[in-house]
């Protein structure tokens, strides 16, 4: 090029690392979780809670944690993930706190436990050690491509996960699922870290396997129809979840996983037929499963009619209150601390928050909280899209996927548009093992992120430079 | 509390919470798009960073010494991933193609790396020339076999993008 004046040069943006964006998002993050527990304090006390500047510097201490790990150790990283997570983890505290304040719950748990204890203080621990999971993954995960190696060891991993709750002596049995297991003192839902580490195997065995699932296949009424010893994989998947079904009476993650699998081979090898087929096995599983499980059985009456069976069951009763609670709710809510979702009593605030976010905050709350998860499933299927690697591609879509499976299960369930499942809100629900796991799954979507947003190292500047055509790949 | 303060409290929750949606779906948008307009020769700054769509517009041409009256002044890409980007016509040659010192770098699968070139003549008539594509440029609806002088308006196709000179 000869000496040129005023050209413009058109390139490709020079990702900035954005993370002054998400440092000011999580301020915001964290104030609306703040305005929320006054405004609860202020409906059903009368005055601002005591305990509002604790929780609030609480909160805050944990984003900015959580933010300078992110800034160390991700720099390139997608900006909204993290402010997404506390924003929900916040206002999940908020919802556990209110319900705490009912009387009608209080006055449940002496009765039927001897003692009321509040379950905030312990949500508040478990979202610092979701945290500090979460900066232990980014510290310790380099690369995400290093869980490669570890495709088999996760299978098995995560089957010994499913099983575990099933050994006598080991699970415990709460409310008729058996998804629990009591170790030390602590009950731990193991099926909620399983969703990260089968996915793990799903994304690695899928790498390597893909060719043969996509491209040996016969046409067959539009659709491509997989080989019979390729169809071997879908039947053991489809087989464990029946089994999950069968003897832990949990069809939210059966479900979960069998969902995860199929979108995975689906993006795997871009070929319809396997949703079709994903689609037919699960619906034959539900129904054969849904006619013979008693348990199942009665969270399917619950659905179909929960005001038919609404004195005789509890399950009904449940289900009754928790639609109640979306139609008084309304389009604009009764307020924070105004609603009647105590109603729903046992489980109020783990499997049936949502209810109370329907009653308070109404569609319009509704609808806010469903695009807050709709926002994270979306940058993590972002981030596949961008990462480079097939390992990591199918790593985030299998992530997000199983996120948006469980809310959709979930969100669902109390809704009554499906069976209810015994699964928890994530970041919302009052539980221990949900909001480990979910920051756990923040922290790899991030580092997966990060990965991918990294602009390449640019080409060494030599003086022949302009003679010579750097060729990349893709 | 009276129930005035709680409804104002209700609907500001409501309004912050949607804010924040909005937000980050703005932050999104500024993710999604954009290639960056950077001056070459004379480095003004980083105030190129602005979208191409809106921001480009704004880098008016310099007065201009011995051009003819009503010729284009600027070369516009009106389709194409580059859409929107304008390049001031300043009697300089505009290489187009994949290669990366081309004047127009074009993210287009159909182009080659050096694809055509845009010049001026002696008269300051504005001339296209396909440099052995693969794919072809087009003028209107015609495939270039010998450089042209391009016609006030004419599209010119390159694959999937389509440049027009405007004034």
């Amino acid at each position: 090029m000869s000496v040129v004046t005023n050209t413009t040069t058109i390139g490709a943006i020079e990702l900035p690392s954005r993370r002054n964006t998400e440092l000011m998002l999580l301020g915001f993050a964290v104030v609306i979780p703040i305005f929320a527990y006054a405004n609860v304090g202020l409906a059903i006390h009368g005055k601002l809670p005591p305990g509002m500047l604790v929780y609030g510097l609480g909160l805050a201490l944990l984003a900015g944690v959580a933010h300078l790990v992110v800034r160390r150790f991700a720099k390139y990283a997608d900006p909204l993930l993290l402010p997404l997570g506390i924003l929900l983890n916040g206002l999940g505290l908020v919802l556990i706190w209110r319900l705490d304040q009912s009387e009608r719950l209080q006055n449940l748990a002496k009765r039927a436990f001897g003692g009321f204890s509040e379950s905030t203080p312990n949500q508040m621990l478990y979202t610092a050690l979701g945290i500090a999971l979460f900066s232990a993954v980014l510290l310790i995960l380099k690369d995400h491509r290093t869980l490669q190696r570890f495709t088999y060891i996760s299978m098995a991993g995560a089957l010994v996960l499913l099983i575990l709750p099933v050994i006598p002596g080991l699970g415990a049995d709460v409310f008729g699922a058996k998804i629990w297991i009591r170790v030390a003192g602590f009950s731990i839902q193991p099926g909620e870290f399983a969703k990260i580490v089968i996915a793990v195997f799903f994304s690695g065995y899928l790498m390597v396997k893909r060719d043969a699932l996509a491209l040996a296949s016969r046409r067959f009424m539009g659709l491509y129809l997989p080989r019979g010893r390729d169809l071997g994989p879908i039947l053991v998947i489809w087989a464990m979840s029946l089994l999950i079904l069968v003897f832990e009476n949990d069809l939210g993650t059966s479900l979960l996983f069998f969902g995860m699998f199929v979108i995975m081979l689906y993006v795997a090898t871009e070929r319809t037929s396997w949703i079709v087929i994903g689609l037919l096995m699960s619906v034959a599983g539900a129904v054969v499963v849904g006619t013979t499980a008693s348990h199942v059985k009665a969270r399917v009456t619950a659905w179909l009619d929960p005001f038919a069976c609404y004195s005789t069951s509890g399950a009904c009763e449940q289900v009754g209150q928790s639609i109640m609670s979306f139609g008084s709710g309304g389009v604009l809510g009764a307020g924070w601390g105004q609603g009647n979702s105590d109603l729903i009593g046992f489980a109020a605030n783990s499997d049936f928050i949502f209810s109370t976010v329907g009653e308070e905050l109404g569609l319009t709350g509704v609808m806010a909280f469903l695009l807050l998860y709709g926002l994270i499933i979306e940058r993590g299927a972002r981030t596949a899209l961008a990462a480079r690697d097939p390992f990591g591609k199918l790593f985030a879509i299998g992530l997000s996927g199983a996120f948006a499976i469980q809310i959709f299960v979930v969100a669902g369930g109390v809704m009554g548009l499906i069976p209810l499942t015994g699964m928890t809100m994530p970041f919302l629900a009052s539980g221990g093992s949900s909001v480990l796991a979910n920051w756990a799954l923040i922290g790899i979507l991030i580092r997966i992120s990060d990965t991918a947003r990294r602009p390449a190292p640019a080409p060494a500047q030599s003086p022949d430079s302009e003679m010579t055509q750097v060729v990349r790949p893709s | 509390m009276s129930e005035l303060t709680l409804t104002v409290m209700r609907l500001g929750f409501l309004a912050v919470l949607w804010l924040f949606v909005i937000v980050a779906v703005q932050v999104i948008r500024s993710d999604l798009f954009g290639t960056r307009v950077t001056q070459r020769g004379s480095r003004r700054g980083s105030s190129g960073a602005a979208a191409p769509s809106g921001g480009a517009g704004r880098q008016a041409a310099p007065p201009q010494q011995r051009q003819r009256r009503g010729a284009p002044t600027k070369l516009v890409v009106t389709e194409g991933t580059l859409t929107g980007t304008t390049v001031a016509l300043q009697g300089q040659t505009i290489s187009l193609g994949r290669a990366h010192d081309s004047t127009i770098v074009l993210d287009d699968d159909y182009a080659s790396s050096r694809h055509a070139r845009i010049y001026p003549d002696r008269d300051g008539q504005w001339i296209v020339e396909d440099l052995g594509s693969t794919n072809g440029t087009y003028l209107d609806r015609t495939r270039l076999t010998t450089p042209t002088p391009i016609p006030p308006g004419a599209p010119i196709r390159i694959g999937k993008t389509v440049i027009e000179l405007r004034k």
